[in-house]
């Protein structure tokens, strides 16, 4: 396992360092960084004079060696709209994103477990094709205007929840509801799929034969074997979610590393967007990392080495 | 079997056979509720945008500070003369929903054919080459599947600025970007089953340069695929589209689009409710025919394609 664990580990790498490469490529493209630091009535010389401090003058190759020894030391520079450095300042709006993308998620478990596996289980009835229907509307809509429609009814309207913010403990509901029904759509939908394929095993058959309880088949011996297409699914959404995200804490200014990242983006605080983009990846590479691990967890024939 | 025609495998003897061959996509579609629902929404789309402004009731652009904010018809206080009311300069919201459709769909088909091609060709040649380039292109598929798509798109949009230029270039720019991974992967996978029948191992025996083999004989065998990925592929940039214009990362105004709308909705939910309402009706809808014209698609295509 510890070495499966490495090997896993070793396999970030090179996608790491392609990001840093794909990164470094776009602030080139974005112009001249050199115009960046200097004031706009600079002189040739004074231009020149700033390009030879920052190492700017130097080949392409050696600058980014430069560029990824400071982003390996966590350096991404300095956030020009708030004069500190600008890992710090995407760390600080961590917690609050994975606040809110756990209350997400589980949301999303909670919602698509049941109904996945309620319309699997009667499959035809018109619980299943409500359950489908919603699955496919909810995949039609984009999810930040199911936002504004949660605080359209429950905030503005029956005044229930607060409309934005992260003051109070209740704020995180129509945030995480938002998030969560949107993923819960395709989870549900890849639930009820397998469970159908599960269904007809011949493993089932036996179990009922066996005399155990209908709910014991269907959730100790059904729900179990089709977990594993479902926790597939289940780390892409992941990515997706921490996308979605970004704006979910824009449309509930909620005070995440999402939004930090969307107002940098507007302004061109450049190192604050690399370090965001650069933490964002990390969370999703990790989490796929986990998703691996779940994997063994739940089916004994999936065993790792590490050739 | 005195019936003439071919026969659809499966269909025998249930359902009576079309009259000609060039018709059966129709009676397929017949017998497909959804697919027709989705078929009739996309038609429909289509001659919204090509009639335009000569079905919108008013000029969309027509500001008209008196009736500012009239409620839709049936509300009270509502005007025959604005169905789904009026924003808050007075402007005519069926008017500006009917000239919106334009963006969200001439944005949505532009980003899928560039993501197309750019992921068929990288799909192809990965595919049919192998060695360090398919190596290469799959560590930057890795790399880009660990970036949300919102994230990779504010990361692009950052570093190229928000203001100036032609933004509705970037916007096509930034979503072709984003989504190219998911054809150069389903491509790939089909090339490498497709390299190895035994009409490219003639057509290579007798001497064919790869580039033909490739156009000739490997691309028509995946050209079902790229049709059905490419219709649904358009209903995620529709989102995408709203989400980023939503944002204020996409076009700019004055161009009308939903997204935007949708933003300008939101800082009006306390009074009016309307203005955040409809567009986001518009997106779903749309969105929706979309999907069910893809998934009909894929059905009488590729049936392998279906999850």
């Amino acid at each position: 396992m510890t070495t499966y664990l490495a090997s896993r580990l070793l396999q970030m790498v090179p996608s790491l360092f392609l990001l840093t490469v794909v990164l470094f490529a776009l602030m080139r493209l974005g112009g001249d960084p050199v115009m960046h630091l200097a004031h706009p009535e600079a002189s040739p010389e004074e231009i020149a004079e700033i390009r030879a401090a920052y190492g700017f003058d130097r080949p392409l190759p050696e600058q980014y060696l430069k560029q990824l020894r400071m982003m390996l030391r966590g350096d991404f520079g300095e956030s020009f709209r708030f004069r500190s450095p600008a890992l710090p300042l995407v760390l600080e709006k961590l917690p609050a994103t994975m606040e809110l993308a756990a209350v997400s998620m589980l949301v999303a478990l909670l919602i698509a477990i049941p109904a996945g596996l309620l319309s699997a289980i009667f499959q035809n009835s018109p619980l299943d094709l409500g359950v489908t229907t919603t699955s496919t509307l909810g995949r039609a809509m984009p999810n930040f205007w199911i936002g504004i429609m949660l605080i359209l009814l429950f905030a503005v309207h029956l005044g229930w929840l607060p409309v934005s913010g992260r003051l109070e403990t209740t704020s995180i509901i129509l945030p995480a509801l938002t998030l969560g029904t949107s993923v819960a759509t395709s989870l549900a939908r890849i639930l009820r799929s397998s469970m159908l394929e599960v269904i007809r095993q011949e493993y089932m058959t036996t179990a009922k034969a066996k005399g155990l309880h209908q709910w014991a088949v269907v959730l100790g011996h059904g729900l179990r074997n089709a977990l594993i297409p479902f926790i597939t699914v289940f780390g892409l959404q992941m990515a997706w979610l921490l996308g979605g995200s970004v704006i979910v804490e824009e449309v509930f200014a909620w005070p995440g590393m999402g939004r930090l990242l969307l107002n940098s983006v507007k302004v061109r605080d450049l190192s604050v967007v690399m370090a965001g983009v650069c933490m964002f990846a990390l969370v999703v590479m990790g989490t796929n990392l986990l998703v691996d691990f779940l994997y063994t967890a739940l089916d004994p024939r999936i065993r790792y080495s590490s050739s | 079997m005195t019936a003439s025609g071919p026969q659809v495998l499966g269909t025998e003897s249930t359902v009576p056979e079309p009259r000609k061959y060039r018709y059966r996509w129709l009676w397929r579609l017949r017998h497909s509720p959804t697919g027709m629902l989705g078929a009739v929404i996309v038609v429909g789309v289509v001659l919204v945008v090509l009639l335009g402004t000569a079905i919108a009731p008013h000029d969309p652009e027509l500001i008209d500070l008196k009736q500012r904010l009239v409620p839709p018809v049936w509300a009270e206080g509502g005007s025959v003369g604005h169905v789904l009311g009026t924003d808050q300069l007075g402007r005519d919201v069926l008017s500006r929903i009917i000239l919106g459709t334009r963006v969200s769909l001439l944005v949505g088909i532009a980003g899928v054919a560039l993501a197309m091609l750019t992921g068929v060709f990288l799909g192809v040649t990965t595919g049919f080459w192998g060695g360090w380039w398919d190596g290469l292109v799959s560590r930057f598929l890795d790399t880009f599947l660990s970036i949300p798509f919102i994230i990779l798109a504010l990361a692009v949009i950052g570093v190229l600025g928000v203001k100036g230029g032609n933004n509705m270039l970037r916007l096509i720019l930034v979503l072709g970007l984003a989504n190219w991974v998911i054809f150069t992967r389903v491509v790939r996978g089909e090339v490498l089953a497709v390299k190895e029948r035994d009409y490219v191992e003639a057509a290579r025996a007798i001497g064919q340069r790869s580039w033909m083999i490739m156009l000739r004989y490997i691309l028509p065998n995946v050209t079902a695929s790229i049709i059905v990925l490419g219709a649904l592929q358009i209903s995620t940039v529709i989102i995408a589209e709203a989400s980023l214009s939503f944002l204020g990362l996409g076009v700019q105004p004055p161009t009308i689009t939903w997204g935007i709308m949708l933003a300008d909705g939101r800082d009006h939910l306390a009074t009016s409710w309307w203005l955040a309402t409809f567009p986001g009706i518009a997106i779903t809808i749309t969105v929706l025919g979309f999907i069910l014209w893809g998934d009909w698609l894929r059905d009488v295509l590729d049936p392998r394609l279906r999850e």
